[in-house]
């Protein structure tokens, strides 16, 4: 029955040495695919921001000049570097410890905590900043619950704010987080930590000495995913930060759609590519100089 | 081992213990804030909400005042739908062509295929703008589709290419010994191997196009407006409730899909590892 089978599947193999295949080729149709929808886009938006006027028949190097000559394009790209720093920091702060505690669970809860972290995940970006907006609004919970407690006696202003922003963004951008660190810290043998308990350490000298060190590939991924992730979110930007805060997503926005200065809007999206990348790949530097000295 | 707990394992207990429950508090309670606010009576985001009713989803659902939402509701699944589809065929095909091969060009064409993930997609979502404009497209569901393919492939493949690095190669060799063909192989042991992996992959794609912002942002327009970019629309003129009524459904419709994926294929384990 087998061979059977197999003999009629034998054309298979025959149409194969026939057109010569070899199982690399397999990966032609999406990179074909690729090559016409993603790398000649990008290739293309490099050539458009080497024009001067918005109908694109003067080539020159105005658009670039004009927009690093502008004092405040560093400050928008400081402040969208910085809302990524602060974020990652707040996810840090945050998430580590409910990773370390997602470790001394027992499997079943475990599986409970990966579903609550990962859910927020398949939530649409744009319900999760709604969400906040219904938290940190001027009758929201966070100002109800502050009013009755009586610690303000009037609403505070949370929305159109930094803070809130950086508040939003952390629940936003936990799972980009806690995915990566979890992943890294299961991989731990367990044996590790009693063996630095039975050594005498106290529970915080393990954590520094042992786990941190030990979990530096999956903190480091988490620091890159949010990093990413909070400075190029334009919907929790705009929505939640109000037009009041500027950040480099918004000027691309409104440089393509509203100005219709393509060049403008590609220099300044080509600037985002550089600054976020740079960061990144300054974060990575680090994790692997600190994933050597850990083993070395 | 009869160790007495010491002052600095306690405090570590409380200051961790703690700081996690936050983290829990700081995931869940938007989420259900919104279901709450969802179900309000009044006409406000005033929490906590006045009343028990249905009303806003009653709006939401009624097919004359909210044709614009459910426009964009099936033009965002339509588009999730083909590209989610074009990108398993692809990204399986690719995977099968390159998880195995070991040779530098092979590993830099997988990363290459990954890049869509790092790179900040309003850059591309820019760049296909400027793309397609300049090749003389109009704004249409298959730019949209094309645009989402890219950035939602890279799911597919990373997912596909782990359960196939999983596979055990004797498996195949064994398969061609007996005598099965390339292509009955790939049918019979390959393709069922690592089907939990393509699943996975494809829903998290799905999931992607239809939560897709920074592409469409670009490429969709008001006659191929997508869910989130409607649901912005709502957000940004007049604090419409209807925003929470369809949260709530995109919530309720998460937590199933979720709970299925995890019965199916394990997901959040594929998520983790």
């Amino acid at each position: 029955m087998t061979l059977a089978l197999a003999d009629s599947d034998a054309g298979g193999g025959r149409l194969r040495r026939w057109l010569r295949l070899d199982e690399w080729q397999l990966a032609l149709p999406l990179g074909l695919a690729f090559a016409a929808l993603f790398l000649a886009p990008l290739t293309l938006l490099v050539g458009v921001s080497f024009f001067d006027d918005e109908k694109l028949t003067q080539p020159g190097l105005a658009s670039w000049a004009k927009y690093y000559g502008d004092p405040f394009t560093y400050k928008i790209i400081a402040d969208t570097l910085l809302l990524g720093v602060k974020t990652v920091c707040t996810t840090v702060l945050i998430g580590y410890p409910l990773a370390l505690v997602y470790l001394d669970l027992p499997a079943r809860w475990q599986r409970v905590l990966l579903f609550i972290i990962v859910m927020p995940l398949l939530l649409s970006v744009v319900v999760r900043t709604f969400a906040w907006i219904v938290v940190l609004g001027r009758e929201g919970l966070v100002n109800q619950l502050l009013l009755s407690l009586g610690v303000i006696s009037e609403p505070l202003r949370l929305l159109q704010t930094e803070l809130g922003l950086v508040i939003s963004l952390t629940q936003i951008e936990m799972p980009l987080m806690l995915l990566p660190l979890i992943s890294v810290m299961s991989r731990l043998d367990p044996n590790l930590r009693d063996a630095s308990a039975a050594l005498g350490a106290s529970r915080w000298r393990t954590l520094f000495t042992v786990i941190v060190p030990l979990s530096m590939p999956g903190l480091v991924a988490g620091c890159l995913l949010v990093f990413a992730s909070s400075t190029t979110a334009f919907i929790s930007q705009t929505v939640i930060g109000g037009v009041r805060l500027i950040y480099l997503p918004l000027v691309i926005w409104q440089q393509a759609l509203i100005v219709f200065h393509w060049p403008q809007a590609a220099v300044a999206s080509l600037s985002l590519v550089v600054s976020v990348l740079s960061v990144i790949a300054a974060l990575s530097w680090l994790g692997r100089r600190s994933t050597g000295y850990v083993h070395g | 081992m009869g160790r007495h707990r010491s002052l600095a394992d306690i405090s570590y207990a409380v200051v961790i213990g703690g700081i996690a429950l936050l983290a829990v508090l700081i995931i869940v309670t938007p989420v259900i804030v919104v279901l709450m606010t969802s179900f309000t009576e009044g006409r406000s985001l005033k929490f906590p909400p006045t009343g028990f009713s249905l009303r806003w989803y009653e709006q939401l659902f009624d097919p004359v005042a909210s044709r614009p939402i459910h426009r964009a509701a099936s033009n965002s699944l339509e588009i999730a739908g083909w590209s989610t589809l074009l990108g398993v065929v692809l990204a399986t095909l690719a995977s099968l062509g390159l998880a195995r091969n070991k040779r530098t060009l092979a590993r830099v064409t997988d990363s290459l295929f990954m890049s869509p993930l790092v790179l900040p997609g309003i850059t591309f979502g820019l760049a296909a703008l400027m793309y397609f404009t300049l090749m003389g497209f109009r704004p249409s569901l298959n730019l949209i589709i094309a645009g989402h393919l890219v950035v939602t492939m890279p799911f597919i493949l990373r997912t596909t290419t782990a359960s196939l690095s999983q596979l055990d190669p004797a498996l195949l060799d064994s398969s061609a010994s007996l005598g099965a063909s390339w292509l009955y192989t790939l049918r019979r042991v390959t393709l069922p191997m690592i089907f939990p992996g393509i699943a996975a992959g494809a829903f998290l794609a799905f999931m992607a196009s239809i939560d897709n912002v920074p592409v469409s942002l670009f490429l969709s327009s008001a006659r191929t407006e997508v869910l989130p970019m409607r649901m912005w629309g709502m957000m940004e003129s007049t604090l419409d409730v209807r925003v929470a009524a369809v949260s709530g459904v995109l919530i309720a419709a998460a937590f199933v899909l979720m709970l299925v994926m995890e019965w199916t294929v394990g997901l959040t384990r594929r998520m983790r590892d």
